[in-house]
């Protein structure tokens, strides 16, 4: 128990693992309020999104990140936020020769802990939140981007690999709506 | 493996003396099939990993220790969009509480198994007043980085206990909307307590209400009463 008292108490962080099991719990209510996974999947981005359009605002004011003139910047932005928010620091890589395309790689994913795909769940994305967020986030900067998972531990991959593409850059500013 | 363990089990009954012996016998055993079991085995992995990739199981990496943190804008955005979820599935504030709370208890009973294991040694806990002290102490310390502000005891019926916070966590970013002000979002955390109560043996109900901050009021069940009154006259 002495362990516990030697966290320091960081008003701005929370406990990984209550931020863990709350979103197991949620994924599970998911999965029984529709009981198929491509709805789920679609739902998780839906709030990742939802999440992703506010918290950009979060970003700017914290981490002061300056203007973005290319798309290497921006990755490396979504990288800095990944350390930011979640405590992990993933690697970009595998650029798409055009550079319009890239992966945030993850060795470790904060979400996943304490997670088993059962085998009725296998076609789960089960941290597609995060495709959402980043998806939402960008949107927020003028960037319409496609988010999407290509490698993921719990399906027995060594890392977890987010890939995102540029599709373009949004000309006039769409007021923020909340579904 | 198996017959190992089925062997394991017969130990209770027999004499020490005996256990030495049998104990050795099933080690020559275990040294004569197992590099036969172990071949089958190899085979079998493989022959899963050609077909389709094997998962990881949880087991396969040690109990984390419980000293990740992530950000609390992390944590509040994601709690705000499980609270709309809720919101926009049910139809009265009661709902909304009862839908909040089934979230928690999953959470709840995770960190029952999570916490007996890594900070408890296994050890059970069968007295009452322990228990409490545990979710005071112990849960809120692993959740939410200090202990609960105060637990009280209700004057006139012995099976109601009040577990006092005055922020509570899930609350910071929550305003509340003036025509149903008696939602109260921590009825996620009223969840996790009363899955941790129930799942150590101490069925109860629990209620958040906003009364000195938010008030969690713990409602034992009868037996719960009868069964600690008899330990104490032990």
């Amino acid at each position: 128990m002495s362990r516990q008292s030697m966290r320091a108490n960081d008003p701005k962080k929370v406990s990984g693992e209550l931020f863990t099991l709350t979103y197991g719990s949620l994924v599970a209510q998911l999965l029984q309020d529709y009981e198929n996974v491509d709805d789920v999947n679609r739902q998780l981005e839906r709030m990742g999104y939802n999440i992703g359009m506010r918290l950009i605002e979060d970003f700017l004011a914290r981490a002061n990140p300056g203007r973005c003139y290319d798309l290497r910047d921006t990755a490396d932005k979504i990288q800095q936020a990944f350390k930011l928010y979640l405590g992990v620091s993933p690697s970009i890589g595998s650029w798409n020769p055009g550079g319009d395309e890239f992966s945030v790689v993850l060795d470790s994913n904060p979400l996943a802990e304490f997670v088993e795909l059962p085998d009725h769940c296998l076609g789960l994305r089960y941290s597609n939140i995060l495709a959402g967020v980043i998806r939402g986030a960008c949107e927020m900067v003028q960037l319409e981007v496609m988010v999407w998972f290509i490698a993921d531990q719990l399906k027995g991959d060594n890392v977890t690999e987010i890939r995102v593409k540029f599709i373009k850059r949004i000309e006039d500013a769409i007021p923020a709506g909340e579904d | 493996m198996s017959f190992l363990t089925a062997n394991l089990s017969n130990h209770v009954n027999k004499p020490k003396i005996h256990l030495r012996v049998i104990e050795l016998a099933q080690k020559c055993l275990f040294t004569l099939t197992s590099s036969k079991e172990q071949k089958q085995e190899e085979e079998e992995t493989q022959e899963k990993m050609s077909s389709s990739k094997q998962r990881p199981s949880i087991l396969d990496k040690s109990l984390s220790r419980g000293k990740s943190e992530v950000s609390l804008t992390a944590y509040a955005l994601l709690f705000s969009e499980m609270v709309q979820y809720c919101q926009n599935r049910v139809k009265t504030v009661n709902e909304l509480h009862n839908k909040l709370s089934e979230l928690g208890q999953s959470v709840g009973v995770r960190m029952v198994e999570l916490l007996f294991v890594r900070e408890r040694n296994y050890k059970r806990e069968i007295k009452l007043l322990n228990i409490l002290l545990f979710v005071k102490g112990t849960l809120w310390k692993s959740l939410f980085g200090k202990e609960a502000d105060k637990l009280d005891r209700a004057t006139d019926d012995e099976r109601i206990y009040y577990l006092i916070e005055k922020e509570p966590l899930v609350n910071r970013f929550i305003s509340v909307p003036r025509d149903k002000s008696s939602i109260n979002c921590a009825a996620f955390i009223a969840g996790i307590i009363e899955a941790v109560l129930t799942s150590t043996g101490f069925p109860a109900k629990v209620t958040a209400l906003w009364h000195k901050g938010t008030t969690f009021m713990i409602k034992f069940d009868d037996n719960v009463l009868a069964r600690d009154k008899q330990l104490e006259g032990r």
